[in-house]
């Protein structure tokens, strides 16, 4: 009977051993949030901003969002890692299970289009029409965020996608007179830097060559016939297309080893170790931050910038943007933050330390200075194109297919290989 | 009652492992071929029936190739490399030197660490610039006169490199293993050996090496599924990206990036076969081992 006894209570221990693992194993993003003391309520805010200056923005956006809501705490579920890789991967799961957070961030755009399909998300317009948002922020930009004439989510920035950022140091000595304004004379400039042995054009990871074929797709093709390839019926086998390929394949040639990440590559520019970097403009924060974050870097004088060659008068553009799941726990807390995500004044707050412009036109000027100054005056006078890398202009899927299609190409270097693969990644996800 | 009383016991002891096994291990694995066997390629189809329609498509991708033939070469290399080095470690410790319990634990050490540590710092070691963009372990063969390497951004031999992290983190587990083997084989025999003429060498060759098998082929199972579904290694060092695909990072694109669930269901499908292939014959064997002695 002893023996018995002795069995059933290990069992029944080791029972409830595993339950305690299974409920203990989540780190903190998964921790439900629950009604805290004191009658307040948590509003989870799930963003993967966590590294120096965008996390400085959220928690500075999350101090108006608590001064103006007192009823409400902030529940930061940000998950680290760049561009979101792991937060999406968690967000998925968490959508799959049920369990959404109160509001997450997503790239605006197409991205959003999976989420949109699986019925998680809701429908804002209601809120757009309540705070006039229709008005404060870019025609062409609400168009292109727009499924159906719906809209699932509040843009808080915008980056742009189209930089070329050079050391005018390194040009100067290849004797490149001006950033280069057409893909000719990009090429040109390329050679020139060649000669002197330095490194052309810096590349990163694979992304960052995706993100260098978009600025070349625009450049060569124009705003226009760009924004095109994304419609249902784009053709991507078009001639234009090969020459813009052909294009990219040209300034291919003249790319440094890959470095690890965009960074690296960007510092190769800033330490004269090469002339030109095609990136986003969250790389003039990387150049310009005193050295805990940044390389502490002249404007002007170490680095430069100037539109991606052939894209000047173009805005290639993405954005962060806050939606609202169905299902939220606490529904009106996240209303509440999109509000304030929404606002000029949250915007503001947000914006200068992230390193980006606001999405509304009516934001204070003399917050934004330098880079950010340009990128304003741009982001008011210029045509819109969508980011490829950013999810802007294709979906997820779309987009792993470009990333498949590009990775590929970068090591046979078979340039109607990539046309045929862009094509097919094209016929099976646009919609 | 009685005789209850002898197996229920025991069987109450297991019954937890063996459902929640049951469950998560081979209910789940019934569970993803069912999915691999359909043509959800979406997030919100349900998804019908199409039998091995996935199987034989995937053949049909560039992107499966090439991951495909990197793990053959991670494989090969891994597997080798962490063999005859583990082998090697244990081959200068067999005879009993100074000090061994301290190699012991430098060489056992490396696996203590995981393999996305292990990634971030063989990360910044293979770092492809070269000459005065030089570092890591270029630097160091530029300082030396040593022709300097692309690593795993080589698009032939890259996976080759790519094994070189992990062969550092497991040989020093195949030396304790080989240790053991080597440790096992009776003076005795050793001795008999020797006085029917053997040379050093050939006790070695006709004595003890025999002995090891065992001890091997356990080192290969255990090398060649480590080996077949690698994953946090390949994404410490690299991250995602084409140049060092394999079939477990594919999976991974083909289910949060791609999100298609069969297709990524279909992958690790042959990931769990490709490793049966390894492991089934060796419970064969050790079965039949068992049922002879």
């Amino acid at each position: 009977m002893r023996r018995w006894l002795a069995a059933v209570s290990i069992t029944m221990a080791s029972v409830l051993g595993l339950a305690a693992c299974g409920g203990g194993g989540g780190g903190t993003a998964s921790q439900a949030p629950a009604a805290s003391g004191g009658g307040k309520q948590q509003v989870e805010v799930f963003s993967w901003w966590t590294g120096p200056g965008e996390a400085d923005g959220l928690k500075a956006m999350r101090k108006i969002f608590e001064e103006k809501n007192p009823n409400y705490t902030f529940f930061d579920a940000a998950v680290a890692g760049g561009s979101g890789d792991k937060a999406k991967a968690l967000l998925q799961s968490k959508l799959q299970a049920n369990t959404p957070p109160d509001t997450f961030q997503g790239h605006a755009g197409a991205e959003l289009q999976g989420y949109i399909k699986a019925g998680n998300l809701e429908d804002l317009t209601a809120l757009y029409d309540e705070l006039k948002l229709k008005d404060v922020f870019p025609a062409q930009l609400v168009e292109q965020i727009s499924v159906d004439g719906k809209i699932y989510s509040v843009p808080v920035n915008i980056h742009r996608s189209n930089v070329l950022w050079f050391n005018p140091a390194v040009l100067k000595e290849a004797g490149v007179a001006a950033a280069p304004k057409t893909i000719e004379e990009f090429l040109a400039a390329l050679e020139k830097v060649k000669a002197k042995g330095k490194i052309p054009l810096s590349i990163g990871s694979e992304w960052t060559v995706t993100h260098l074929m978009e600025s070349v797709l625009l450049g060569t093709l124009g705003a226009d016939a760009y924004n095109a390839l994304f419609k249902p019926g784009a053709d991507w086998n078009s001639a234009q297309v090969t020459t813009a390929l052909t294009n990219f394949a040209k300034i291919m040639e003249y790319a440094g080893d890959p470095q690890d990440d965009w960074q690296p590559a960007a510092k190769q520019v800033a330490d004269g170790q090469a002339a030109f970097n095609i990136m986003g403009d969250w790389a003039y924060g990387y150049f310009h931050n005193p050295p805990e974050g940044g390389l502490g870097k002249k404007s002007k004088t170490d680095f430069d910038w100037a539109p991606a060659p052939g894209t000047e008068g173009t805005y290639l553009w993405l954005s962060d943007s806050f939606t609202l799941p169905k299902g939220a726990k606490n529904r009106d807390g996240a209303m509440a933050w999109l509000k304030v995500a929404a606002s000029k004044e949250g915007q503001d707050a947000f914006n200068p330390m992230k390193g980006s412009i606001p999405a509304r036109k009516d934001a204070d000027q003399s917050l934004y200075t330098d880079y950010l100054a340009d990128a304003l005056k741009d982001w008011s006078s210029n045509k819109l194109a969508g980011s490829i890398q950013h999810g802007v202009a294709v979906n997820q899927p779309w987009l792993a297919a470009i990333n498949e299609a590009v990775g590929l190409y970068v090591g046979s270097k078979d340039v109607k290989a990539l046309q045929q693969g862009l094509a097919d990644a094209a016929t099976a996800n646009a919609q | 009652m009685r005789r209850a009383r002898t197996w229920l016991p025991g069987l109450l002891l297991v019954a937890p492992s063996i459902i929640l096994i049951g469950v998560f291990v081979y209910g789940m694995l019934g569970w993803n071929f069912r999915v691999a066997m359909t043509d959800q390629h979406d997030a919100v189809s349900e998804g019908r029936f199409v039998g091995l329609q996935n199987f034989i498509d995937i053949w049909d991708q560039p992107r499966w190739h090439l991951s495909v033939n990197h793990a053959i070469m991670f494989t090969i290399v891994f597997v080798l490399g962490a063999l005859a080095l583990g082998w090697f470690l244990a081959f200068l410790m067999e005879k009993g030197i100074r000090g061994e319990g301290t190699f012991r634990a430098i060489y056992l050490f490396p696996m203590a660490i995981s393999f996305v540590a292990t990634g971030i710092v063989w990360r910044w070691l293979m770092n492809s610039g070269t000459q005065e963009r030089a570092v890591g372990l270029n630097r160091l063969f530029d300082w030396i006169g040593l022709p300097q390497w692309q690593w795993f951004r080589d698009q032939e031999w890259g996976m080759a490199a790519m094994a070189l992290p992990a062969i550092w983190q497991m040989s020093g587990y195949v030396m304790a293993l080989f240790l053991a083997g080597f440790r096992g084989v009776p003076e005795e025999l050793r001795e008999a050996a020797r006085v029917d003429g053997c040379s050093e060498w050939g006790v070695y060759r006709h004595v003890v090496l025999p002995l090891l098998r065992p001890v091997t082929l356990s080192a290969l199972i255990i090398l060649g599924h480590i080996s077949l579904k690698v994953f946090d290694l390949i994404v410490a060092v690299s991250g995602k990206q084409i140049v060092t695909d394999v079939p477990a990072v594919f999976m991974w694109v083909a289910v949060f990036d791609s999100n298609d669930p069969a297709k990524g269901a279909t992958i690790a499908a042959y990931i769990v076969l490709s490793v049966a292939i390894f492991v089934i014959p060796y419970l064969i064997w050790s079965v039949r081992k068992e049922r002879r002695s």
